[in-house]
């Protein structure tokens, strides 16, 4: 174990953290506006994943410009995916609403296996080997440009919601739903809304890594692993903490990869997932709502 | 007095008709009643107290898992390594479910929690080269030894998983009816004023969780035995949880004959999109999704909740 | 006279806020005690500390002579003695039978016994017709006698009743009443919050006040309805006597003008 293994693996972990970043703001800004853990949040970001690739394969447009084509088009898959599917079973038992969400997942997820088969799928792109060196680590291009994609629409989120009146209107329902509802807010509206932009980032995050990830049906499935244990750790409904959570994250599963022969790698992962549920719930950081 | 009647008949159709049926339609039966018995065990912890674990997975493959080796690696005949299979599961179940009770995980916390528990047992064996990896292990079938639950040909299948299926739910029937069976409707309607009333919250749940996983344990062992071969995904992976939870869902979790009911709409009609959709993988999952999508949205109590709502009344659940 | 309930500085603190401080509660077998005091003195956070559901930040509670800090709720349900929670929590799906026979399992050795006992109690309580009925489709009224049955179920000494009366018309208060003192000659001993306060007056044998989480005053109805201090705990700004509900001179503040009279 050198040094030098361990910083690339430093190097790999905290570029990949910030992917799920990425992907775990969409998640906890669903969960803190909806009271809601979207399961199906990993499927959309392969049918993300999906719809940059063929937009490349057909049209040969570039995986980081589908994303001006990709985000309104998911924002308008996740309204509409709210409005119809969620909205009406908004008073359902808890239980009920996880497992319609599941429902969802279980149904993209298959859809595309039907559609597009099981086969990996990888985009290629000319500059898909570019990359620098730091110090002892090997810096690629594309996770660099996916890191920083990601940390900056997550930035630009966090913007959006400090400053327009939309995003207002979004913190002050997943802060007090009562009073939102008292001064005027469409509750209804903002929640679509809010899904919707949250489909949006993970559509993006999925544009973002479709240079250097394998296209698959299952591959949402680990993107939705991570988001949790992200959104968890960072605490529901923290915006910080999903940044901060994603890099974390991604840190412990590179390290985990260094030390650990195989995929063992999860187990670091998933370990952590447990002891925060059991021992911290509300975050490291804090949550809209502990447990 | 009809459905008594009718379920006498359906009963003695169940019994005596499968001689004469063909073989694949023997097939479909036995998969129906084995998802109505991973159904019904499930109920026991997410029906009827309420918890709804989406890590079940864990339990089924330790039954398979358990079973299996001991009788690759020491001859010992599956029908003991199912009771032991069944113990171990019980044990991770107890160990499991009270780190996740003790610490008061609820709802979706609690499904997030067994998820992970399924998965980090799904990684451990597929990274395990003892209990063979991503490869599983083969359950040597070619000498029939209805002693080492083995068996030519698919009906003594179809009566053992008949009478487990059938023994699952005479289990659910007495627990319903109960002091387990009140403390536990007490604790899934509210946790709080059980405690109350006198109910130990804890205590109850993790009896129902004993219960569920020893015998969602057996199921493992009972498809290691039927299909022959068992590996990390197949065992330990979400599908299974969710296929062992569906036919509770759809058929009415809390009930007894919920999981039955469940499994009889949902695997005739997962078997005839696999049929129709020839080869398309993922077909018949992807209709468990819509399913599931539509019955929480039409018919959340599921079929039994619809059946019971047309008759009046029917205050227990 | 054997004392069942004995709280000895009893303190809650949130966080930094002081919900109870310093409190001193004696119940003894036979009585009625009544706590009363403002919105927000902290009287069910008294209740939840003694039944269980919060730890103490600091104090003594024991029943019949045991210390019960730290026991699960239900281990001190099983010792005798049972609480009703302020806002209604039946078990919403059970029928109103079923509801009661979890509580009657508490002592009963099998599931006859426990549905006997039930079925007495159902009786008992005035709810009789209803025991079929799903418990969600109860009037509030028929709610809080469930919620009393399913206590009495359980077999108690010491029975904790949080504000049973909120939300009733004057009828039902009355019958509320009557049901309260057939539940003390039954030989339970009853600890009860109350805001409605002819109710609390006409029915305790000692009153307690509670203002911003401490004893403000102890002794017969009448003595605390003339003390000074409660008189302006819940007199407020406006000098008008309210109840803490805040309603006008009609019915408390009536009440505490008269006995001053």
């Amino acid at each position: 174990m050198t040094s030098g293994l361990l910083l690339q693996a430093a190097v790999s972990g905290i570029l990949l953290g910030g992917v799920y970043g990425l992907v775990a703001s969409g998640l906890t800004l669903i969960f803190g506006v909806l009271r809601i853990i979207n399961f199906a949040h990993g499927a959309v970001m392969m049918l993300g994943m999906y719809a940059s690739y063929w937009l490349f394969v057909w049209a040969g447009i570039d995986p980081y410009a589908s994303i001006l084509i990709t985000a309104p088009l998911f924002f308008a898959i996740g309204v509409g995916i709210e409005k119809v599917i969620i909205e009406p079973n908004r008073g359902a038992a808890e239980h009920n609403q996880l497992l319609l969400t599941l429902g969802l997942a279980l149904f993209l997820e298959n859809l595309a296996l039907v559609l597009w088969q099981g086969d990996f799928r990888t985009l290629r792109v000319p500059y898909a080997g570019a990359s620098f060196v730091i110090g002892e680590a090997l810096v690629e291009l594309p996770r660099l440009i996916a890191a920083a994609g990601a940390v900056l629409m997550t930035l630009g989120l966090f913007g959006f919601l400090r400053t327009t009146d939309v995003g207002k209107a979004i913190r002050a329902l997943a802060e007090e739903p009562e009073g939102a509802m008292l001064v005027g807010i469409d509750v209804a509206r903002i929640r679509s809304v809010a899904f919707g932009i949250g489909s949006a980032c993970v559509a993006v995050a999925g544009a973002l890594v479709t240079p250097f990830f394998y296209v698959a049906p299952d591959v949402g499935e680990t993107f939705n692993i991570m988001a949790f244990v992200v959104v968890v750790l960072g605490g529901m409904g923290n915006f910080v903490g999903a940044l901060a959570g994603g890099f974390i994250v991604g840190l412990a599963e590179s390290l985990g990869a260094a030390i650990l022969p195989g995929s063992l790698k999860q187990l670091v992962v998933f370990f952590l997932f447990v002891l925060v549920l059991l021992f911290r719930p509300q975050g490291l950081f804090g949550g809209a709502r502990g447990r | 007095m009809a459905a008594r009647a009718a379920a006498v008949v359906a009963l003695g159709a169940l019994v005596a008709a499968p001689p004469l049926l063909p073989k694949y339609f023997l097939e479909v039966l036995i998969s129906v009643l084995f998802f109505a018995y991973l159904g019904a065990s499930w109920n026991v912890l997410g029906g009827y107290a309420g918890q709804f674990s989406f890590g079940h997975a864990a339990f089924f493959g330790i039954g398979a898992y358990t079973s299996t080796l001991l009788f690759l690696r020491t001859g010992l005949t599956p029908w003991l390594g199912m009771l032991a299979g069944g113990g171990l599961a019980a044990a991770f179940g107890l160990l499991a479910g009270y780190l996740s009770f003790r610490y008061g995980l609820k709802g979706p916390y609690f499904s997030l929690v067994t998820l992970a528990f399924a998965e980090m047992l799904r990684v451990v064996a597929v990274n395990t080269k003892a209990v063979g990896s991503s490869l599983g292990l083969v359950v040597p079938t070619a000498h029939p030894a209805p002693h080492l639950f083995l068996f030519a040909g698919k009906l003594p299948y179809y009566y053992i998983i008949l009478a487990m299926a059938l023994g699952a739910l005479a289990v659910t029937w007495v627990v319903e009816r109960s002091r387990l069976g009140y403390a536990l409707a007490a604790v899934r309607e509210n946790e709080d004023a059980a405690e109350a009333a006198g109910v130990d919250a804890l205590g109850v749940k993790l009896r129902a969780m004993a219960i569920s996983s020893f015998l969602t344990a057996l199921g493992g062992t009972f498809y290691a035995q039927y299909f022959a071969y068992i590996d990390p995904g197949i065992t330990f992976g979400p599908t299974v949880s969710i296929q062992g939870l569906l036919p509770a869902i759809v058929g009415g979790a809390g009930t007894v004959l919920g999981p039955l009911l469940g499994s009889f709409v949902l695997t005739p009609v997962s078997e005839l999109t696999r049929a129709l959709l020839r080869g398309r993988a993922g077909a018949d999952v992807m209709l468990y999704g819509l399913v599931l999508v539509l019955v929480i949205s039409f018919l959340p109590q599921g079929l039994m909740g619809f059946i019971r709502g047309r008759r009046a009344g029917g205050a227990r659940p | 006279m054997t004392t069942l309930l004995e709280v000895h500085g009893l303190t809650k603190r949130f966080g930094g806020l002081q919900a109870v401080g310093a409190l001193d509660l004696r119940v003894a077998a036979g009585e009625i005690v009544g706590l009363i005091g403002p919105n927000g003195a902290g009287k069910t956070t008294v209740f939840h500390l003694i039944a269980g559901f919060h730890a103490p930040t600091a104090g003594a509670i024991r029943f019949k002579g045991a210390s019960v800090v730290g026991l699960k709720p239900h281990a001190i349900c099983r010792r005798g003695l049972a609480r009703t929670f302020q806002i209604v929590q039946p078990f919403a799906a059970l029928s109103t039978l079923d509801n009661v026979m979890v509580g009657a399992l508490n002592r009963a050795g099998d599931v006859a016994a426990a549905r006997r006992s039930a079925l007495e109690i159902v009786e008992f309580v005035g709810l009789g017709a209803k025991s079929r009925l799903p418990a969600r489709s109860l009037t509030l009224s028929d709610r809080k006698r469930l919620e009393m049955a399913r206590g009495l179920a359980t077999g108690p000494e010491l029975l904790l009743l949080d504000e049973v009366m909120s939300g009733l018309n004057p009828t039902e208060i009355d019958e509320i009443i009557g049901l309260i003192r057939r539940i003390h000659a039954r030989g339970v001993s009853l600890l009860i919050i109350e805001h409605v306060m002819q109710a609390i007056m006409a029915l305790s044998d000692r009153l307690v006040v509670l203002h911003h989480g401490e004893k403000l005053a102890e002794g017969a109805p009448a003595e605390v309805a003339r003390d000074r201090r409660v008189i302006e705990a819940y007199l407020g700004e406006e000098g008008e006597p309210r109840d803490a509900a805040g309603r006008g001179p009609r019915g408390p503040g009536r009440a505490i003008r008269e006995e001053e009279a």
